[in-house]
């Protein structure tokens, strides 16, 4: 097991579940993020000022962390960009048709034993192990 | 999970096994499967006048098709949209480049169907 960060991992995953829960609690809303940024086309401006706002907050999360010199872990990416642009476009596709990503179908679908979520999770975790294992193990790397 | 290798680490379970993304996953699953019980109890949010909940429950081919699409997008690359955004606070090319990808495939459908607001 190579660089397994249990602590930050869980304190992590409890922040994520929290503001979840905080989010349906006092929004009534699911906090899935492909949901919430899928959605700011909408013409409505209380729709559209919401989610802005929960995605500031996401990114500002980050910032003001790193602000504070707080240390967050280098981002390091090895695609190249065309399987950055395949990569992005196939998350895009393939949340907006599925209804959700880890955040919505994994921390709250599940937690709200949704039958959809129960599906959809299993899928996407074990097509991306697949995926990963054909690209690098298989191929490579690409 | 802002940094890509980390979940990758995570999805490469026939290599160096990195199992942080699991417990980031079961401890925020852990959060919210307890604490969802009572609120799904309420007459309605703290601030709103109603829960706006997902309304479809047919697993159909677009849920396991667009699940699998997604896990092949988070598979090559390694990040899915929460900290494709987060990372904006990175700066970095690489991320902005498949964030706007992604931008594009979110609001793809948008070409054929009018906009519908999405839970």
């Amino acid at each position: 097991m190579e660089n397994f960060t249990p602590i930050n991992a869980i304190i992590g995953g409890v922040l994520i579940g929290l503001s979840s829960t905080l989010f349906l609690w006092l929004n009534g809303r699911i906090a899935g993020i492909s949901g919430i940024a899928g959605g700011l086309d909408s013409l409505d401006r209380n729709e559209f000022t919401w989610r802005l706002l929960f995605l500031t907050g996401l990114i500002g999360g980050v910032a003001i962390y790193r602000t504070a010199g707080g240390t967050l872990q280098d981002i390091e990416i090895v695609s190249s960009i065309p399987v950055l642009i395949a990569a992005g476009l196939l998350t895009g596709l393939g949340t907006r048709m599925g209804n959700g990503c880890t955040s919505g179908h994994g921390i709250c679908g599940l937690a709200r034993l949704s039958p959809r979520s129960f599906v959809a999770v299993p899928t996407f975790l074990s097509i991306a192990v697949i995926t990963f294992f054909l690209t690098r193990h298989v191929l490579g790397g690409l | 999970m802002v940094n890509p290798q980390k979940v990758l680490g995570f999805l490469d379970v026939a290599g160096s096994w990195d199992p942080s993304l699991m417990f980031v996953l079961g401890s925020g699953l852990l959060v919210t499967i307890v604490a969802f019980l009572p609120i799904t109890r309420m007459a309605k949010p703290v601030l709103d006048v109603d829960f706006r909940l997902p309304t479809p429950t047919a697993i159909d081919i677009k849920l396991i098709g667009g699940a699998t699409l997604f896990g092949i997008g988070w598979g090559l690359v390694g990040y899915c949209p929460g900290p494709a955004i987060a990372s904006l606070a990175y700066g970095q090319i690489e991320s902005g480049i498949f964030l706007g990808a992604m931008v594009l495939g979110l609001y793809a459908d948008r070409l054929y169907r009018r906009p519908t607001t999405v839970i």
